[in-house]
């Protein structure tokens, strides 16, 4: 159990020292990160790409009719 | 119902589509190769303990962190695109799609969060070897983490091991190894992988290039151009080779694609080779479709029947076999295809009504119907030709596949003399007196990724009409959403991959422009 500790704490401690002591390019690249999975995840995915079936639909069977809907040929 | 939609939000879905993917693929590439050649770069900083290349796999290393980092869950938002813009298709390729995808996650997550952190934060923390270990893990990592991509990717191209139920109206894999190695995913996966190879070494032997230029870091240049020209002329020379695979399998599972690339109007024996031509529009007509024929070529001659069939007078077959069909070859029209995928439609049709007659017993006669091999090789594989209007619906833009194909290739061999000559030089130690080469070389870093690009081009614009190759026309795998919002995302993707772009040049030019740290 100490031994699993020991591992977690210096795993930690080995992010923890390489985030401190981070290159300017790399605490650049973080904030780019940062702010791009914010909008991606925050703006993008909450107000824009909404899972169009999923929100449409409850279960999987009126998932399927209606894309099954949609591929038969209207007129058939 | 599919009629109803409007023309404008396919082309809208479509473009904003074609951006994401574009501007991902910028990134991409040079992951996949510049990882590679840290590797070998630190590999040879352990096998010989000297600081130089402990020095100048730091500095390759900082710059692979940097497009690492810009370009990191780019490919996310292709993902968000199929869920909202592309329903009818998500569900209808079922879990062929989502499988992979997954894989590619899950190893993409733990490959980020542990290795790549290794590679950044080890140094004099872990044992040299273990740093090592991991920087080679990242690279490999990196790589099979596109696999998954490319072999959902191929699966449009050729869909094979799975089986469609008309029940959940979706297509089921029955065979996961079919599926990876469909011989379209192991062509693309060769290919692409070592497309960005090639655009790694042409970024790392550019910038050693300009450092030569400037008369900075002679020794450090030196080293890193041997280093990526062994690894690109390899790497292109490897690139042709998949290309001729490439070339060969798309001949038999995306004929008309492949007519369409070589711009060959009429199938003929003894079939040239065309190395480049200028195409204007043509006296031949398929229907309303122009064929455009040659202002002038450079051809092979007979090449193209023994690269395809083997031997020189191996028949070629040209785009009016593919849509009028050839008996004597063997050659089924598009008219006949169309009758054939009707059948499997009217058998959807029949069950949605059985379905809703509530009659069981017809319903599972139904339902083992698609299972039939007879049916899913004869007529199922041709569902997509029952929304073809006209055959010539079926040729795909001729002039962008040539040209992109054919663009694509010269620069291949392009870059193959490139990295010879840089060898060469390099061997008899007169690089550094060679201005124009180093001016070339340095103007020449983009040049892979055009390539890589136009490569992209021609599969998708080249696939056209269908998004799955035979089975569903892009028209039918569009979401019913308002155009509005798709224009709107695709502004937003413009600014936020530009500034993205931009955010990367400007935080590599620095620090290519500071230098390796001494």
């Amino acid at each position: 159990m100490g031994s699993i500790q020991q591992f977690i704490e210096s795993v930690f401690r080995f992010y923890a020292d390489g985030f401190r002591n981070m290159s300017s390019w790399g605490k650049k690249a973080w904030l780019i990160i940062i702010i791009k999975l914010f909008i991606i995840f925050a703006v993008l995915r909450i107000f824009f790409f909404h899972d169009f079936l999923g929100n449409k639909f409850r279960d999987d069977a009126n998932k399927s009719e209606y894309v099954r809907n949609n591929i038969l040929k209207p007129g058939n | 119902m599919i009629d109803n939609f409007d023309p404008g939000l396919i082309d809208w879905s479509r473009a904003q589509f074609a951006l994401t993917a574009v501007y991902h693929w910028l990134f991409v590439p040079l992951t996949l190769g510049l990882s590679f050649i840290v590797a070998f770069m630190e590999t040879m900083y352990f096998r010989t303990g000297k600081e130089e290349w402990k020095r100048i796999t730091r500095f390759w290393m900082t710059l692979f962190g940097i497009n690492f980092a810009i370009g990191v869950a780019t490919g996310i938002i292709l993902e968000f695109e199929f869920g909202t813009n592309w329903s009818n298709y998500s569900w209808f390729v079922g879990d062929i799609f989502g499988a992979p995808l997954a894989i590619e996650g899950i190893l993409a997550f733990f490959l980020e969060s542990t290795f790549v952190a290794v590679m950044f934060f080890g140094w004099n923390k872990v044992n040299k070897k273990f740093h090592l270990i991991s920087t080679w893990l990242v690279a490999i990592g990196a790589n099979l983490s596109a696999l998954w991509i490319l072999v959902a990717n191929a699966w449009m191209q050729n869909p094979v091991g799975m089986v469609f139920n008309p029940e959940t109206a979706r297509n089921e894999m029955v065979n996961f190894w079919d599926v990876l190695f469909n011989p379209v995913a192991v062509d693309k996966f060769l290919h692409t992988t070592s497309s960005g190879f090639v655009f790694a070494s042409m970024f790392v032997m550019g910038i050693s290039c300009w450092f030569l230029i400037k008369k900075r870091e002679e020794q450090f240049a030196r080293k890193s151009i041997l280093i990526a020209g062994v690894f690109g002329l390899a790497s292109s020379l490897f690139l042709a080779f998949t290309g001729d695979s490439s070339a060969r399998t798309i001949s038999k599972v995306q004929p008309v694609k492949f007519a369409a690339f070589e711009a060959l109007s009429e199938g003929k024996k003894n079939a040239p080779i065309v190395a480049f031509g200028v195409l204007k529009h043509g006296e031949k007509y398929i229907g309303s479709k122009n064929l455009p024929e040659f202002v002038f070529k450079i051809e092979i001659p007979d090449l193209l029947s023994v690269l395809t069939g083997g031997d020189k007078d191996a028949y070629v077959p040209g785009i009016i076999d593919r849509v009028n069909g050839n008996p004597e070859k063997g050659i089924m029209s598009v008219t006949e295809k169309s009758e054939k995928g009707r059948t499997a439609m009217n058998y959807l049709l029949e069950y949605k009504k059985q379905k809703e007659n509530k009659a069981t017993e017809r319903v599972n006669i139904l339902m083992n119907k698609f299972q039939e091999k007879d049916f899913r090789d004869n007529y199922f594989r041709y569902f997509g030709y029952s929304y073809i209007k006209v055959p010539e619906d079926v040729i795909p833009d001729i002039y962008g596949s040539f040209y992109s194909f054919h663009l694509m290739v010269i620069l291949g061999f392009f870059f193959i003399m490139l990295f010879a000559l840089s060898l060469v030089f390099l061997f008899n130690r007169t690089i550094e007196k060679q201005k124009w080469f180093l001016r070339i070389v340095w103007y020449s870093i983009p040049l892979p990724l055009v390539a890589s690009e136009l490569g992209w081009i021609l599969t998708e614009m080249g696939r056209q009409p269908w998004i799955i190759q035979d089975l569903m026309p892009v028209s039918v795998a569009v979401s019913n959403i308002g155009k509005g919002s798709v224009q709107a995302t695709f502004w937003i993707f413009t600014i936020l991959f530009t500034s993205l772009l931009i955010a990367e040049i400007s935080i590599m030019v620095k620090q290519i422009k500071s230098g390796p740290t001494h």
